[in-house]
């Protein structure tokens, strides 16, 4: 931008934005680390929070649950989403009917998909658990790998493809050699925002999840403490969840920076 | 390449979309209109009832407070999410790809626990409340958490990083030559931003108050915890009428309405959208 904005004032701006966008998630990290596990009076460096976050069964049995839906989930929503973003832009003529059908799970209100699976799902007498809430995270999870793939796939030169095809090389073997290749880091960034994404889902899981605690996920769990109030142990757990996202978040960004091959 | 391999590449896809959203989003379409059972289940026959009676005045109010509070969230988020985006790309340009990352971060982590951050700063023995007392200020504090403006802070903060996303795609396209055009004939900076910059941008502010709006207008996490149960929100009405109230074909209904309302809204989005790219053709033209 060529508009010599009074750097001041647009330092000033910066601060006030990240200090309102940080400070909240900031107060949370100091505190699980708090010996007397008070919000308002600092007693001492401990993680004794953690250990006993560690210990606590209802705890533990979630974040399997969470860690079982996420990872199956991102790789059906992996294969799924990838195959999709290929035969998009191998498409060239654009459906608007299509892409509304592509774009649709990342704009639906989550409560409104919510309750259609759960209906869907109990007007066919399916018993709910993990499997349905997996079954629903791949809805909106293939829609995610899909579009960070086709922003990869733009500019991609399909002549290469073409190329590989003429000299005999049959369709999976170019898919293999050549186009796989080209999107496998799209591929992996797109899960990894996938499965973040899995791990933190709340309201569709919760709709999804069947009675009982069976199947309960790690937000569905930090959902119910929360409304009991404010617990040192809540704070270590938003901790351990929040360095996890940002971990794969930051992961996702350096796979994916690199450029096409051949471009 | 011939014209079937797309389609089989995007066969499983497709399918699964069907399956698991198409159907049941014509389902709850269709569950709108039946009736509601005695015992809470559902009796097929065709009524208009649920319909109506979203529009009775005690949900019509309902929806018309969620809007208030939706629009609120979303015209706070808009304006200052586009002053962080021109601070963003006011920056030099080798800085600028880090502090956008810094700025979407938090959009990542996860909606509970940056709703409960707000908990703990905002409840009767939190920070703010203690801050304030270290500092001398003992009057009874009024309640700040589980009140309409807790709601509309959780709501801004969480779809923050959107806007200001949103918004910098525009402006970091923005040409630097127009901007300096308009500077050597002699407009200010504040002309200059308000006939140039502002306009040329309006597209990234559309889309960043429409996803706040429709995002905040169908949440019930959020007045949930924030709210405290205090007033309900559509989200909140639509949850209760699946989980607690049973009223199946109601709940469907409201959601309806609620899809109707995003739809409507991404319509006027794309219009606008389409308007501020068709000026700008205008311009040079003229």
């Amino acid at each position: 931008m060529g508009n010599r904005a009074p750097l001041p004032l647009m330092l000033m701006i910066l601060a006030a934005v990240f200090a309102f966008l940080y400070l909240p998630i900031s107060v949370l990290f100091a505190l699980s680390f708090n010996e007397g596990g008070m919000p308002t009076a600092w007693s001492g460096f401990s993680v004794k929070w953690y250990y006993s976050l560690f210990a606590n069964k209802d705890i533990t049995h979630a974040a399997l649950n969470t860690l079982i839906v996420a990872v199956i989930s991102t790789i059906l929503a992996a294969i799924l989403g990838t195959l999709l973003a290929i035969g998009v832009d191998i498409r060239r003529r654009k459906g608007r009917f299509l892409e509304t059908i592509i774009f649709a799970p990342m704009i639906i209100p989550d409560i409104v998909l919510a309750i259609a699976l759960l209906s869907f799902f109990s007007l066919l007498d399916v018993t709910m658990g993990l499997h349905t809430i997996i079954v629903s995270h791949v809805v909106f999870n293939l829609a995610f790998v899909c579009s960070v793939v086709r922003a990869r796939l733009k500019g991609f030169d399909w002549s290469i493809v073409e190329a590989s095809t003429d000299l005999g090389a049959p369709i999976l073997v170019t898919l293999r050699r050549v186009v796989i290749p080209v999107l496998m880091p799209a591929v992996v960034a797109g899960s990894l925002l996938a499965f973040t994404l899995s791990v933190d889902e709340f309201i569709i899981a919760f709709f999804t999840a069947g009675a009982g605690r069976a199947s309960i996920t790690l937000p569905m769990q930090i959902f119910s403490m929360i409304r009991f109030g404010v617990t040192p142990e809540i704070n270590a757990l938003s901790a351990i969840v929040m360095t996890l996202s940002v971990v794969m978040l930051a992961l996702a960004q350096r796979i994916n920076r690199g450029r096409l091959p051949g471009q | 390449m011939a014209d079937r391999k797309p389609l089989y590449l995007m066969t499983p896809a497709l399918v699964w979309l069907s399956l698991f959203m198409v159907i049941p989003c014509l389902l709850i379409l269709a569950l709108a209109f039946f009736r509601r059972g005695i015992y809470g289940g559902i009796e097929y026959d065709f009524t208009f009832e649920n319909i109506a009676l979203v529009f009775d005045p005690l949900y019509a109010g309902i929806f018309i407070k969620s809007a208030i509070i939706a629009g609120q969230a979303a015209l706070i988020a808009s304006v200052v999410g586009y002053a962080a985006a021109y601070a963003i790309a006011a920056m030099p340009k080798s800085r600028q790809p880090l502090l956008l990352f810094l700025a979407i971060l938090p959009f990542w982590s996860n909606y509970l626990v940056r709703t409960y951050a707000w908990i703990v700063l905002l409840n009767r023995e939190g920070l703010i409340v203690s801050v304030a007392r270290a500092l001398g200020y003992n009057q009874e504090l009024p309640s700040l958490l589980y009140t309409e403006t807790a709601v509309i802070v959780g709501l801004v903060y969480n779809y923050l990083p959107f806007v200001i996303l949103a918004c910098y795609a525009p402006l970091a396209r923005m040409n630097a030559e127009i901007t300096e055009a308009s500077r050597d004939l002699g407009a200010g900076g504040w002309t200059t931003f308000r006939r140039i910059t502002l306009p040329m941008t309006v597209p990234g502010i559309a889309t960043g108050f429409v996803f706040v709006f429709v995002l905040s207008i169908g949440n019930f996490v959020t007045p949930a915890l924030l709210g405290g149960g205090q007033f309900q929100m559509i989200g909140n009405l639509v949850y209760a009428q699946f989980l607690t109230a049973n009223d199946w074909p109601f709940g469907a209904a409201l959601s309806m309405a609620l899809i109707a309302i995003m739809m409507g809204l991404l319509t006027l989005q794309t219009f606008a959208t389409e308007r501020a790219s068709g000026g700008r053709v205008r311009d040079a033209d003229g």
